[in-house]
């Protein structure tokens, strides 16, 4: 991997220059119908404390189970970033009096995670992921128990608790310190969260809640020692996580320029005011007593597990881009764009998939889509899966283009009406009278026309001036109401300009 | 005949089944028991509609000629540490006032489908924290029994299952169940003259049981007898896929291996065992009941537990932990007591709440606890005890290269008196000295009543066995048992 050097981040302090170093715990919700230890249902949005089992209010003798289909999205969301898999992982306590947290204490696994270290391959240039490409650690994923909700405005003295969320499974990703700058950051999570989706283990929607991170800042003199970290919790989008790492950085500068230390912390991060705010400080940390759950027995996992995990893997965006661009032969821009998200790359294999020699159609395709159809679909504020076109009816207009039954241009029109009425390309062009002509010897007459119209234009460009030839083929084609094959005119138009007059 | 009240869950099964009795007749008579004993405090809620109702089921079932439950027409008692639908649940405690649980508890779901009725909920060390029954918040439960001196000292029915142990001694109850964590079913037993049998580590199902300290607690059976008891634990065992500590597993027919003939069994006899101190009554006792096992064709040997001294200490750092953590629920947000003084917030309240709720046992409990888990002690205390359960957990399966079962006796005292020992929380923890070791390995145990002391008192020998061993130790039980002929009773002064 090329290492970043042209764009490295770097804050403009009095003594000089200062280099972040960020490292990411990103709380991913797993995506199952139940809870992590309940039955109880996860879906969001249901009327509050609606989604709450015996187990999740913490009603005496009620005892934790866990849900195997956690362990499984857990282990395979390893699998996916080449993370080691512990065979014996263990659930711990995590005890803190809150009134969100029924039990009095999170079921987590501190000492023995799920899943050990693995790393993600992030790119900082889209167009050109490979040359800007950088590693980033995953020093552990484990499994734990989401908190409920307080509200503090359903009544003018007291709060409300909603426990619907309480009991949620949840991955934490923790990162090893390997990011230097706001984009480092940003681009770490993108990734993550376009893995997380490909593999369906996280939805990987941030405004939902589904996905969120505690951001760790710290900075230092380039290649200095490690400075002291703070850590933003809960941030709940892309650019509020580089908001964050801007502010956190600057102010820790200012704070040590200004002959201050920085506190190891945990803040609060105000989106309206775009600052963080201390929470506690190390010394009122709580003291979480952790010790393992006696109620659960620790997990062991069997080859055969781990096996039908990996084997139910499909194809991961980094593998699925290399093969666009070596087997399909995509432009890097595009084989990126198109694997960026899930959903998209499955689309555009669904087109492929209505001929027998993807290859071939596979760059026009790729072009067609991330123009024309994302230009549409952003248009329409609609997310791929919704688009009101389908890939085979793409395929059909693709194709109508491919064999010259339409051109470019007329492409287009035919495809505003495809959105419009859903209707089939063929049945547009047929009902609509927009076949392209081939036919050389109307499109001969029509050009006899022009050139005997315009005599002196002829004759100017016979006399070197090549520019001329657009107006010809733009005369031409209007004649013909835009419907003549672009590449007969061409031809045609340079065969007859070329006669000598 | 004996008296309906006086027979034991065996008796009252056969007597139902060959309609010498009926079924109600059974619940009258015990539902009468109940409201006539309260002089003891053994019950703290009474439920004779449940009973009746369990009773009605099971006379018309008879009538139609149906195959009738293990417990069928046999009303019981039930700890208070059971979550019974409908039917308030306090585990002993302040804090659990006005509980109504909508949930029954695995093991009392599965007696009452076994037939048995229940008569009520139980008076209890609070959390199931003590050893005498001074640690209910609803008043000690006072033993049927008394000392032969003429005199009037109440004394404790030991702990924590305290009130299952009154009303079963005092043929209030045919039987009741128990839990068991560090003794809780065993001592009390011996205190009063009964038979209780805490099985192996998740045999029970600990669904719907109030916790206490979860890697110890088991529910068990508290009986006149080995045979009721072996009844009793088959309708309350089986797996249970709500507890994932519960063991997937077929529950034994225990009943019918029963078998009093030793020949070939190996009894240990662990030297750690003789403390100091230890009254010459019970190791007198101890030696008669290595007698009645070599008459029943056993052969003794000597056996070593080398970490036996270490179990109380592991055992008050384990249990506590594990109960600091368990009891946290209790904060006055959801359920049971809440006190919120005027212009508290919330951690005003969860003070306020977990102040006033709690007893001073359960107090000292969640402190020890709070402290060994603590950032810079957990290694010294936690991980240490855990060190200890592990080599204690050895000791044993060393102990069964050389032999199948332990004799041992089940408390180092007798029946003591209230208010005795409750100003030194010491000495009432060494009361679990013998039983303790075995709950930190999960082992199978039991106590049998086997003799009086000189006060007139009843002293208990215990039973250990190897994991998932239930029959061997029913079966040395019934050895001990049919030898002792234990039948003193206690003399009914209430």
């Amino acid at each position: 991997m090329v290492s970043m050097t042209e764009s490295t981040y770097r804050i403009q302090g009095g003594t000089g220059e200062w280099e972040v170093v960020i490292g990411l715990e990103v709380h991913a919700q797993i995506t199952t119908n139940a809870k992590l230890f309940s039955g109880a249902s996860t879906e969001f949005g249901a009327e509050p404390n609606t989604q709450v089992s015996l187990v999740d209010a913490a009603m005496p003798g009620m005892l934790p189970v866990l849900n195997k289909e956690c362990v499984r999205q857990a282990v395979r969301t390893g699998l996916a970033i080449n993370a080691q898999i512990n065979k014996y992982s263990r659930f711990d306590r995590k005890n803190y009096f809150y009134a969100d947290l029924p039990q009095g204490y999170q079921i987590s696994q501190l000492y023995h995670p799920i899943v050990g270290e693995g790393k993600i391959e992030i790119s900082l240039d889209e167009k050109d992921p490979d040359a800007h490409g950088k590693t980033i650690g995953v020093e552990r994923i484990h499994i734990e128990q989401d908190a409920g909700k307080l509200m503090h405005d359903q009544h003018p003295t007291m709060s409300y608790v909603d426990l619907n969320r309480c009991g949620v499974a949840l991955m934490e990703i923790v990162s090893m310190p390997d990011m230097t700058s706001p984009k480092d950051a940003a681009a770490y999570v993108r990734k993550l969260r376009s893995i997380l989706r490909y593999i369906g283990s996280c939805d990987g929607n941030m405004e939902q809640g589904s996905m969120r991170a505690d951001v760790n800042v710290s900075v230092r003199k380039p290649g200095g020692e490690l400075g002291t970290r703070t850590e933003t919790k809960n941030v709940n989008s892309m650019r509020f996580i580089q908001q964050v790492i801007e502010y956190e950085a600057q102010r820790q500068v200012d704070v040590i320029e200004s002959g201050g230390e920085i506190v190891q912390e945990t803040r609060l991060f105000d989106p309206d005011k775009n600052e963080t705010r201390s929470m506690r400080s190390k010394e009122d940390a709580h003291d979480y007593r952790y010790f393992p759950d006696p109620d659960l027995l620790p997990l062991e996992l069997e080859d055969d597990f781990i096996f039908d995990c990996k084997a139910s893997l499909p194809e991961l965006p980094d593998e699925k881009r290399a093969r666009y661009k070596n087997v399909l032969g995509l432009s890097a821009y595009n084989a990126a764009v198109l694997t960026a998200e899930h959903e998209t790359a499955l689309w555009f294999e669904e087109l492929l998939e209505t001929t027998d020699e993807p290859e071939k159609i596979a760059s026009s395709a790729a072009n067609w889509l991330t123009s024309e159809l994302f230009g549409a679909l952003n248009k329409m504020g609609l997310s791929i899966e919704k688009s009101p076109v389908s890939p085979q009816q793409a395929a059909e207009l693709l194709g109508l283009i491919a064999d010259g039954t339409i051109s470019g241009k007329i492409a287009k029109q035919v495809f505003e009406i495809m959105l419009e009425t859903g209707d089939g390309a063929a049945k547009i062009v047929e009902e609509k009278g927009l076949k392209q002509e081939s036919d050389t010897g109307a499109i001969e007459k029509v050009i006899a026309d022009v050139m005997a119209a315009n005599e002196d234009k002829v004759a100017q460009y016979r006399g070197g001036k090549d520019k001329l030839f657009g107006f010809f083929v733009g005369q031409t084609m209007k004649a013909m109401q835009g419907k003549a094959n672009p590449q007969v005119v061409n031809e045609l138009l340079k065969k007859t300009l070329g006669e000598a007059g | 005949m004996a008296e309906i009240f006086e027979l034991g869950i065996a008796d009252i099964r056969s007597g139902v089944a060959s309609g010498d009795f009926t079924a109600k007749e059974v619940a009258e008579t015990f539902i009468a028991r109940v409201s006539s004993a309260k002089a003891l405090n053994a019950v703290l809620v009474e439920t004779p509609d449940h009973a009746l109702a369990a009773a009605d089921a099971t006379d018309k079932a008879k009538a139609a000629g149906e195959t009738l439950g293990k417990m069928a027409g046999v009303p019981i008692g039930m700890k208070d540490l059971f979550c019974t639908e409908g039917v308030a649940t306090t585990a002993g405690s302040l804090i659990l006032e006005g509980f109504t649980p909508q949930y029954e508890s695995t093991v009392s779901s599965n007696l009452f489908k076994a037939g048995a009725g229940m008569l009520g909920k139980l008076n209890m060390d609070q959390f199931a924290m003590g050893s005498s029954n001074e640690t209910s918040a609803f008043g000690n439960v006072i033993s049927p029994w008394r000392r032969n001196d003429g005199g009037n000292t109440d004394l404790a029915p030991g702990g924590s299952s305290g009130g299952s142990a009154a009303v079963v001694a005092g043929r209030i109850a045919p039987a009741a169940t128990g839990t068991d964590t560090g003794g809780s079913i065993r001592q009390p037993a011996a205190f009063v003259g009964i038979t209780g049998f805490k099985p192996t580590y998740g045999r029970c199902s600990r669904w719907g049981t109030i916790a206490f300290a979860s890697s110890l607690d088991q529910a068990g059976p508290m009986a006149h007898d080995v045979r009721d008891c072996a009844i009793m634990l088959e309708a309350m065992a089986g797996f249970d896929p709500k507890d994932s500590t519960s063991l997937d597993l077929p529950v034994p027919e225990w009943e019918a291996g029963l078998k009093s003939d030793l020949t070939g069994k190996r009894i240990g006899i662990p030297k750690e065992y003789r403390v100091d101190n230890m009254p010459p009554e019970i190791d007198a006792l101890w030696q008669q009941g290595i007698e009645w096992l070599k008459d029943a064709g056993a052969k003794i040997v000597e056996v070593s537990l080398p970490h036996t001294k270490y179990a109380l200490p592991a055992y008050y750092i384990i249990a506590p932990a594990e109960a600091s953590s368990n009891l946290a629920r209790y904060d006055g947000v959801r359920y049971g007591m809440r006190d919120l003084p005027d212009g508290a917030g919330l951690q005003d309240m969860y003070a306020a709440t977990r102040e006033s709720g709690f007893g001073p046992e359960v107090k000292r409990r969640i402190m020890i606890g709070t402290y060994v888990l603590s950032a810079g002690y957990y290694d010294a205390y936690y991980t240490q005890a855990q060190k200890v359960r592990t080599l204690i957990s050895q000791d044993f399966d060393k102990a069964w290269e050389s032999c199948d079962l332990l004799l041992t006796p089940t408390a180092p005292s007798a029946a003591f008196g209230l208010g005795e020992k409750s100003d030194d929380p010491l000495a009432m923890y060494l009361n679990d000295v013998f039983t303790v070791p075995s709950s930190l390995a999960g082992l199978p145990a039991m106590s049998v009543p086997a003799g009086l002391d000189g006060q007139g008192l009843p002293l208990g020998l215990q039973i250990i066995g190897k994991a998932l061993d239930e029959q061997g130790v029913f079966n040395a039980g019934l050895a001990l048992e049919e030898r002792a002929g234990f039948v003193a009773k206690p003399e009914q002064w209430w």
